[in-house]
């Protein structure tokens, strides 16, 4: 996903003179061929992210789009007051390229894991949070971001993933990707959850529950006429993400439905990483089942609560 | 023997005003007194740096101030406000009634100086260390456009504790940018007290050569002696430029020269304002 994204802004910048990228110190070789083919726009700046937030907001005020990449939890823990203000006060058209969203960097530790990014990212005025499922989603949804007013923080996940979309899906920042038609229960699923949504749904439809799948890409601006529909058709709602519970897809979820008036309210279950900072380190994979947010588990969470509906 | 740096202390010191130097003042006072609030020891330093800028330097333009080709020049110690709202209602960039708004509800005047709201503010200041980052890229913009505007970064000196001062400062040495000036107004005051006790700048040329700066120092209330430098910048080809401005918190006001407890004032009693009005007076 990650060189899907790389690529795909790369041929953004050969059609559009406005684009920039801007790495804080990333892996040898990365973009090379950009930087050969347009020196001018490609920037190598260190370590030093609250600058380079600064520096992106600068070339932004002059009609520039710069991407800034490097990882995670660097763009959005280390430079936040920069991506507040510089950015998001000024509302320029600056794009967040996160590496290693969730628990991709799990044997790294936590300093590396980037938990929280969707809550604090989507607390702020003016930014939109876009949390791709595959690379040809990814694809699709870069070229999309050229005309974007604002900033955008952009999730990557590990790569490699299963491709789970189509270019039917035509992609547009805001509009939810419904995967499988809403029914008594939906899962509600951002970044990489989605594919494990869809397998939950697969394994559940074997029992003769049917499940729908809603593919929330962007988690702000969060597309409440989907999460309308959605909540008028199902009695179960279950948010799903690789993200703290604490203000993340689940939230936004719930900010909106407790914020509508309707007669009846569907029973939502959140999954996602409770509040800690992960101890032990592995794998992505095996983190995401120690937290329980495997296929299986989303599955069962669903049986249990129709149990209790 | 003194070191240098307290010689360009003393010479700040002693420099004498003229009558628009006090004029400016005079505005910088009518604002605080509209807002019953403001950084008044913050702005008094800057008076001279900021009119010699708008008077002699800036390429703008009042009645167009978003012009393609105007000059860049960002206050990134915003909350020396005071001092560039003088200076832009001085030059019609809005008009001279609006200072008696500052602050209040439906001002676009406010505490510090917010781009879109304020015609001639380059960008949102306030939250300390954000300015030069920003000139930066704009001057790197610049380059990309073969642009031949300038773009000038006013700090303060307890500003540039911020690390990222520094971060932006190796990135311009780094990119030869010698279309990028930062000016700091080195009062040697910040909130707490005097710099010396706070966290210590020296030797402060020395730090901005290191990281790739044509640096020098100036009397940064010496109108004649600062057209003649930044008329005549970069100093270095190939460089960015740093400009140690020495100056003194609250100039111009005597009881309120030097004196930390100036930094900041609110709820100013009428005969205190009297007072300052009184004070400028005797210095003309």
């Amino acid at each position: 996903m990650r060189k899907a994204c790389l690529n795909s802004i790369f041929e953004l910048a050969q059609m559009d003179e406005r684009v920039v990228f801007i790495g804080s110190d990333l892996g040898p070789g990365t973009l090379d061929e950009f930087r050969h083919e347009i020196p001018d726009r490609f920037f190598m700046e260190g370590i030093s992210e609250q600058n380079v937030i600064g520096m992106a907001a600068g070339m932004a005020m002059e009609g520039y789009i710069p991407f800034v990449n490097t990882i995670a939890t660097f763009l959005s823990r280390r430079c936040y007051e920069q991506v507040a203000m510089d950015l998001c006060l000024h509302n320029l058209p600056v794009r967040l390229v996160g590496n290693g969203g969730g628990l991709v960097y799990a044997p790294l530790g936590p300093t590396h894991l980037a938990i929280e990014d969707i809550a604090i990212m989507r607390a702020l005025p003016n930014m939109s949070v876009v949390s791709p499922c595959d690379a040809e989603e990814m694809r699709r949804f870069i070229p999309s971001t050229l005309e974007h007013p604002g900033p955008i923080y952009i999730r990557l996940a590990k790569g490699g993933d299963e491709i789970i979309t189509s270019p039917v899906n035509n992609f547009q920042i805001g509009r939810a990707v419904v995967m499988r038609e809403p029914r008594k229960v939906v899962i509600i699923s951002t970044g990489i959850m989605t594919q494990r949504a869809l397998k939950a749904a697969e394994i559940l439809k074997a029992e003769d529950v049917e499940c729908g799948v809603i593919h929330m890409h962007t988690v702000k601006p969060l597309d409440f006429d989907a999460l309308a529909y959605a909540a008028q058709k199902a009695k179960i709602i279950v948010t799903v993400e690789e993200h703290l519970m604490t203000g993340g897809l689940g939230s936004a979820v719930t900010d909106y439905l407790a914020s509508a008036h309707w007669e009846r309210f569907p029973m939502i279950k959140k999954m996602g990483i409770p509040d800690v900072f992960p101890g032990e380190y592995g794998s992505q994979d095996s983190l995401l089942q120690s937290f329980d947010l495997t296929s299986e588990s989303i599955a069962a969470a669903v049986r249990s609560s129709m149990v209790e509906n | 023997m003194e070191t240098e740096v307290e010689l360009m202390t003393r010479a700040a010191q002693l420099s004498a005003l003229d009558k628009r130097s006090m004029q400016l003042r005079g505005l910088v006072v009518r604002a605080l007194v509209g807002g019953g609030r403001g950084h008044i020891g913050s702005s008094m330093s800057l008076i001279e740096i900021l009119r010699v800028f708008y008077d002699d330097i800036l390429r703008v333009r009042a009645g167009d101030p978003t012009w393609a080709d105007r000059d860049r020049f960002i206050l990134s110690k915003g909350h020396g406000c005071l001092a560039q709202y003088a200076l832009l209602a001085d030059k019609g960039f809005f008009s001279i009634e609006e200072l008696d708004h500052f602050c209040r509800q439906s001002s676009f005047l406010g505490g510090h100086p917010e781009f879109g709201k304020v015609p001639g503010v380059e960008a949102s200041t306030g939250a300390l260390g954000h300015g030069l980052s920003i000139g930066l890229g704009m001057a790197l913009a610049a380059r990309m456009k073969k642009a031949a505007w300038q773009v000038y970064v006013v700090l303060g000196d307890g500003e540039i504790n911020e690390g990222s001062v520094w971060e932006a400062a190796m990135s311009a040495g780094k990119h030869n940018l010698d279309n990028l000036t930062a000016v700091i107004d080195y009062n040697k005051i910040q909130s707490y007290g005097f710099t010396e006790n706070v966290q210590p700048l020296e030797p402060l040329a020395d730090k901005w050569r290191s990281f790739g700066f044509s640096a020098t120092a100036i009397n940064g209330h010496d109108v004649n002696a600062l057209r003649q430098l930044l008329s005549s910048l970069p100093i270095q080809k190939g460089r960015p430029t740093a400009i140690i401005c020495h100056t003194v918190k609250g100039k111009g006001v005597s009881f309120a020269e030097n004196n930390p407890s100036w930094h900041h004032k609110s709820n100013l009693p009428p005969d205190q304002v009297a007072e300052i009005y009184d004070a400028l007076e005797r210095k003309t």
